[in-house]
């Protein structure tokens, strides 16, 4: 098409800004699979968004009903819950591992990233395993002071579909 | 192997066997005798706004469109073409002519009326198109809420709600003098018996236990408005065909019966301004008022609870794996309202929902239950607290302390009625 033909050509995972959004967006994930959610919440900047929304179509996310909208207060009180041991799903979560990849950034300055990427999840849980399967964008913020995520949305392919209830995070 | 004997030795007034949710017979038994007898909720009017609109649901197991015709009559059709039983709709929602079968092209009407065959000569002496309509459920709204029935034989859905009327009309006054409209709905599994959570919507007593993590990131006048476990003015109404009701914040029953003097919650200081610039204070104050929803849980046998600020509704997928929907509502009028609406979708995920504050904690309980129930499964589960301090309201309904279990008395009940030829 020939929109394609004169737009810009993608910048490739190496170019150095790309990496370091890769480089953020994987270190999360282990921290996630390891639950070290103190630290995870610390990835975001105040201004950060972290959502699972349910409509695959839609990005007014404040419109619609998600799975997860969570500004900086409802994620300090999200961590508070995961951690605090009254959350009986949070206390016998299933134990996950998670495989981030095909990243695609969509757009890359010397200021943000934004890079999309897929996730598989496996939950284990009292002999079961959970498939969970989404497609991710990070909204990464570089700075000397260190990257930040702005804004992380997790698409799964089955939003709109009964899912388990979840004792950990995507 | 089952053992299954009849449902009078399995339910008795203060507790039913284990075996209620382990039992494939049982299961397969309450599928066609409750599930493909008794009135089962399919939607909300709000899902069907327009001519052409449809849903798809489930009764019991079975799949059905519910269809809204260029009349405006609702139908509930079985999701299953005539001719080589493939399903008709595939989309959850949408608007249309009609349903095509996308295998042989055979099509139908809005009202299941079948309307073509491709290359019908084949068919001529065969068969009359007039006798292959999609199979139709009874179908009967109250107050939004629609319902299905296999069973044209039973009493009316007027009838079978009966007392449950009143609080189905109390339960929509949270619209603030608008209709109620769906917002959208959290969908999710639990591995356990669909009994465990009819009984869990009219269970007061696990709240404060299970929901701690809720209760302790919600704001101080949320919890508080939740602080029911010690209020003597918080009870249970069994309403008669295993519906019942569950006032945890019994000052919010009757949402139109305000004397001004409760304060609007902090919170929605700066929603309240900018509702005021265009609606008139005492519209201000009734969908404010209304924002964490009624004051009840109406639980209503044997799929839907209309639970506080939003819809529940279960669908038993098999004897240990249940589905569930938890619908926001809100008002539906101006624009306006949008706001409104955007508060009430942050509080449903707040607590609703397969990562929400609430219900993964639910669903752990539940599944804990099945597991549990493994064993012994003729060891009684126990529904008798608050037995001895059962008494008869004024209106006549056996009612208790909302922490008691008189709503899940009221339930089983029902289910032995339904069973008692099973």
């Amino acid at each position: 098409m020939p929109e394609t033909a004169t737009a810009p050509a993608p910048v490739p995972t190496t170019d150095p800004r790309v990496v370091r959004a890769i480089d953020l967006a994987w270190r999360e994930a282990e921290l996630l699979d390891r639950k070290d959610y103190e630290t995870w919440i610390g990835l975001f900047t105040d201004d950060g968004r972290y959502v699972i929304p349910i409509d695959p179509d839609t990005d007014d996310f404040a419109g619609t009903l998600n799975l997860v909208y969570d500004d900086a207060r409802m994620r300090r009180m999200r961590v508070t819950r995961m951690t605090e041991g009254y959350a009986i799903a949070a206390v016998d979560a299933a134990r996950t591992v998670r495989t981030v990849s095909r990243f695609v950034p969509e757009s890359v300055t010397d200021d943000e990233v934004v890079l999309r990427s897929a996730q598989v999840l496996i939950a284990s849980k009292r002999g079961r395993h959970d498939i969970w399967a989404a497609d991710l964008v990070h909204h990464i913020r570089l700075s000397p002071s260190g990257d930040r995520i702005v804004l992380k949305v997790i698409r799964l392919v089955d939003s709109e579909e009964a899912v388990p209830a979840a004792g950990f995070l995507l | 192997m089952s053992h299954y004997t009849t449902p009078a030795d399995l339910a008795a007034a203060d507790r039913v066997a284990g075996r209620l949710y382990t039992d494939p017979a049982i299961f397969e038994n309450e599928i066609s005798r409750i599930f493909e007898r008794t009135w089962v909720w399919v939607a909300h009017e709000s899902e069907l706004p327009g001519p052409g609109t449809f849903k798809s649901a489930h009764v019991g197991r079975q799949p059905v469109i519910v269809t809204r015709d260029r009349k405006g009559m609702l139908h509930t059709l079985l999701n299953r073409c005539r001719h080589r039983g493939a399903s008709l709709c595939e989309k959850p929602r949408g608007q249309a002519n009609g349903f095509t079968c996308p295998y042989h092209a055979w099509s139908y009407g809005l009202d299941g009326k079948l309307r073509g065959i491709p290359y019908p000569d084949g068919y001529e002496g065969v068969i009359e198109k007039g006798e292959l309509s999609l199979k139709k459920l009874r179908t009967e709204s109250y107050g939004g809420m629609v319902f299905a029935t296999f069973s044209d034989g039973i009493e009316s859905l007027d009838e079978f709600l009966g007392d449950a009327k009143l609080w189905i009309d109390r339960f929509m006054q949270q619209g603030g003098g608008y209709p109620i409209k769906v917002l959208g709905k959290h969908r999710f599994k639990f591995r356990g018996n669909w009994k465990i959570q009819l009984e869990n919507t009219t269970d007061g007593y696990h709240f404060p236990i299970v929901h701690r993590s809720w209760m302790a990131s919600v704001d101080a006048e949320t919890a508080d408005m939740m602080s029911f476990m010690t209020d003597p003015s918080a009870i249970t109404h069994a309403l008669g065909n295993g519906h019942s009701v569950m006032q945890m914040v019994p000052g919010h029953s009757d949402l139109d019966a305000d004397d001004g003097t409760e304060p609007l919650q902090g919170r929605f200081d700066d929603l309240i301004k900018d509702l005021s610039k265009t609606l008139d204070p005492a519209q201000v104050r009734k969908v404010v008022r209304a924002m964490h929803g009624t004051g009840f849980n109406l639980n209503l046998f044997p799929n839907v609870s209309m639970s506080a600020a939003f819809f529940r509704v279960l669908r038993p997928v098999s004897v240990d794996e249940t589905e569930i929907e938890h619908i926001a509502i809100g008002p539906d009028g101006p624009p306006e309202l949008d706001a409104v609406n955007r508060e009430r979708l942050r509080i449903h995920e707040h607590f609703q929902g397969p990562f929400g504050f609430g219900t993964p904690d639910d669903a752990e309980g539940w599944d804990r239950v099945q597991r549990g129930a493994q064993c012994a499964p003729d060891m009684p589960i126990l529904v008798n607290r608050g037995l001895a301090r059962e008494k008869a309201s004024p209106e006549g309904w056996p009612t208790s302390h909302v922490t008691d279990e008189t709503g899940m008395r009221a339930a089983y009940a029902q289910w032995k009625e339904l069973m008692r030829d099973a």
